[in-house]
């Protein structure tokens, strides 16, 4: 183990239970094993009703190194971070932590609602593994960072819930450690406190080795620079931000087939994405143009659309919306031909790295009907030479002015 | 820029048990009992402060049931309703002091489960030493003491007791009360911890416990009674420090320190058990 290795965890598997009354009674029984000097978790096979919510997870990690872990919920990253933090035993693998452990995971644990703020200030910081000697040196700059004012001597019970967890965020990150793990609280607050957290939090990683479980892809291409993807307990994939980003949200796009629904007397031949049909999957540059061809049937009368392109990420935000009646176009189709081909052209798809969910839907204009919705039919996957956390980007031209 | 590297703590987690290496853990053991003492201290003084602060009646609380308790059986024996035979004390005084003593213990034996309850959300997100709990249970338990024994002190002279030099011993009689509550406590927190209904039948133990100890009624001389008293490690502990409160010579003072003695080696293994349960309890209280 190199000297600024952190984290070094080797096969760490940990098995739940799903029964209550079960896992009460194996609680009992796994005392009992302990107490005879048994090694925790048996042999390594399930018993009934229980299965591996961390399995065979390996992993090493540096100073300066900072860690995401991304994965659905029950994925087993909290587990992880637990038995990482030395809360729960692993049931096989061996875990080495070197050097102080700093968690923010439970902001103003322990604080008492009756008492002040400074008094409980002492309580909490005393629960983070503060001396009290520390806890004197900081104090000023904790009750600063929380900007909490007069109400400082006020009990805890008189302040806003984001008092209060801006006072637990700021004496959580007073404590200076060697690892970081951070569970779902990377910011707090209003705006204007989220900065400094971020800010806080990205001067804490750069002397430690920093472990985070965040289910925001921004954040996560902000902060982090590996990635592991943990799924049904295992690691799934591990390394490259961007990558890993796009292996997690790949498991949400799945298969979008047969989304299409037509109105009666309406007939789709085909709807080509980019010269391409039949295809769910469409890879585009960033910037690059988007075309989307539809041959339609319709019914014998004289019928006028609207066409609508929805863009949604993969957690199912509206991030771009493209309507041919904000342009003040309605596509009219005449009831003499029988097949329309009604085409759509973007020129420039600014779009972020990574799935973005595409769907087309066409209206009856003066009705307002829709005649056909095909609903997040497409995955649209935008590539590009660098990684672009946000949902949309804008181009532009930068210029530097010297100054004398 | 770097701390020294040398400087690190080193924590390995794995499935072992902590009792393959027994040097080690008594060493981790010691280790975290000291480096508990200051969050034990503050994790007391949020306690104590929150709860008198919200009471109207404050500190009386301390004293309030024991007193309660003193005044029914002083009733119940006036007005003839309960027979109790002859003591060597006046009987208020008896009773008064055995229900004081009592509570003490009472506070000792609740203790333990109760922080680690109240201390559940805490317990299972971060890591702090576990003995703090139970360390601070203590300082609480030695804080509502100090109340009781101060009204004691305050009251005995009154009741026609005059305090000697024995109340000079009387202090090691305290602290036996609560070690025995403690090694008790602490032995039924982890099973506890899982079923709440370990905590649903402690008072009803504890209050059959009481009428089989010379809290309230004196030694009987004979019978199946006279045998349970004797056998009943809490007689010793409870007549001794009573009889070094009121002034008298200790006559259990043999079994006192039999008892103590068990109760201390007792609470070893069980601060042991309770280590090693913590992990797995934990483990159970979110799952």
């Amino acid at each position: 183990m190199s000297d600024d290795t952190l984290i070094k965890v080797e096969g760490a598997s940990k098995k739940f239970c799903r029964s209550l009354k079960r896992s009460l009674w194996y609680g009992i029984q796994d005392l009992g094993k302990e107490i005879r000097g048994h090694r925790h978790g048996g042999d390594g096979a399930l018993r009934p009703d229980e299965f591996w919510a961390v399995k065979d997870v390996s992993f090493e990690l540096k100073r300066g190194e900072c860690l995401g872990l991304i994965g659905r919920n029950g994925a087993g990253k909290t587990t992880l971070l637990r038995m990482l933090n030395g809360l729960i035993k692993p049931d096989a693998g061996r875990i080495e932590m070197r050097g102080r452990i700093g968690a923010l995971i439970a902001l103003g644990a322990g604080f008492n609602p009756i008492l002040t703020g400074r008094e409980n200030i002492y309580v909490n910081a005393s629960v983070l593994g503060l001396t009290k000697s520390e806890i004197k040196a900081k104090l000023d700059e904790i009750i600063d960072f929380a900007e909490i004012g007069e109400f400082i001597d006020s009990p805890v019970q008189s302040y806003s819930s984001g008092m209060a967890v801006r006072l637990g965020f700021a004496v959580a990150s007073s404590l200076e450690p060697d690892i970081l793990i951070l569970d779902e609280v990377l910011a707090v607050g209003d705006v204007g406190f989220r900065l400094k957290c971020y800010n806080r939090i990205y001067g804490l990683a750069n002397r430690a080795a920093v472990i985070f479980v965040s289910h925001s892809m921004p954040q996560v291409a902000r902060l982090a620079n590996r990635v592991n993807v943990m799924a049904g307990g295992e690691t799934s994939f591990s390394g490259d931000v961007s990558k890993a980003i796009d292996v997690y949200e790949s498991s949400f796009s799945k298969c979008r087939e047969s989304n299409w629904e037509i109105s009666s007397g309406f007939s789709v031949d085909y709807v080509a994405i980019n010269g391409r049909s039949n295809q769910a999957e469409v890879f585009v540059q960033a910037g690059a143009s988007l075309h989307v061809e539809v041959r339609l049937r319709l019914p014998p009368r004289s019928i006028s659309l609207e066409a609508v392109l929805n863009i949604h990420s993969p957690s199912y935000e509206l991030i771009s919306h493209i309507n041919s009646s904000q342009s003040g176009l309605n596509l009219i189709a005449c009831a003499a031909s029988s097949q329309s081909l009604i085409t759509i052209s973007v020129p420039s798809l600014t779009l972020g790295s990574g799935r973005k969910l595409l769907s087309l839907i066409l209206r009856d204009s003066n009705t307002k009907e829709t005649v056909f919705w095909a609903e997040t039919a497409w995955v649209l996957n935008v590539t590009s030479s660098h990684y672009i956390p946000a949902p949309v980007y804008h181009e532009a031209t930068f210029s530097i002015v010297e100054c004398s | 820029m770097h701390p020294t590297p040398l400087a690190l703590h080193v924590s390995v987690y794995t499935p072992e048990s902590s009792l393959a290496s027994p040097r080690k853990m008594i060493r981790d053991m010691f280790r975290d009992l000291g480096a508990s003492g200051e969050l034990a201290w503050r994790l007391a003084v949020r306690d104590i402060s929150a709860q008198y602060r919200q009471a109207f009646l404050g500190i009386l609380w301390a004293f309030i049931l024991p007193l309660a308790n003193t005044l029914v059986w002083v009733f119940l024996s006036g007005a003839g309703i309960v027979q109790v035979s002859e003591t060597a004390l006046p009987y208020p005084v008896y009773v008064f002091t055995g229900s004081m003593l009592w509570a003490i213990l009472m506070d000792a034996v609740n203790a333990p489960l109760q922080q680690t309850t109240a201390a559940k959300g805490m317990l299972a997100k971060l890591n702090f030493p576990r003995e703090a709990l139970i360390v601070s249970g203590l300082y609480q338990t030695l804080f509502n003491a100090g109340i009781k024994i101060a009204l004691l002190l305050g009251v005995l002279p009154f009741m026609g007791i005059e305090l000697g030099w024995n109340l000079l011993l009387f202090p090691l009689g305290l602290l036996s009360l609560v070690l025995v509550g403690t090694a008790f406590g602490l032995l039924i927190t982890p099973v506890g911890m899982l079923y709440t209904d370990i905590g649903k039948v402690l008072p009803l133990l504890m209050q059959f416990l009481m009428y089989l100890t010379p809290v309230v009624f004196p030694m009987p001389k004979e019978g199946i009674a006279a045998t349970l008293f004797t056998l009943n490690p809490l007689t010793p502990i409870i007549l001794t420090a009573r009889d070094w409160l009121t002034g008298f010579p200790p006559d259990h003072l043999p079994a006192f320190l039999v008892v103590n003695a068990f109760a201390l080696l007792l609470l070893l293994c069980v601060w042991v058990v309770f280590r090693l349960a913590m992990p797995i309890l934990i483990e159970r209280m979110s799952a």
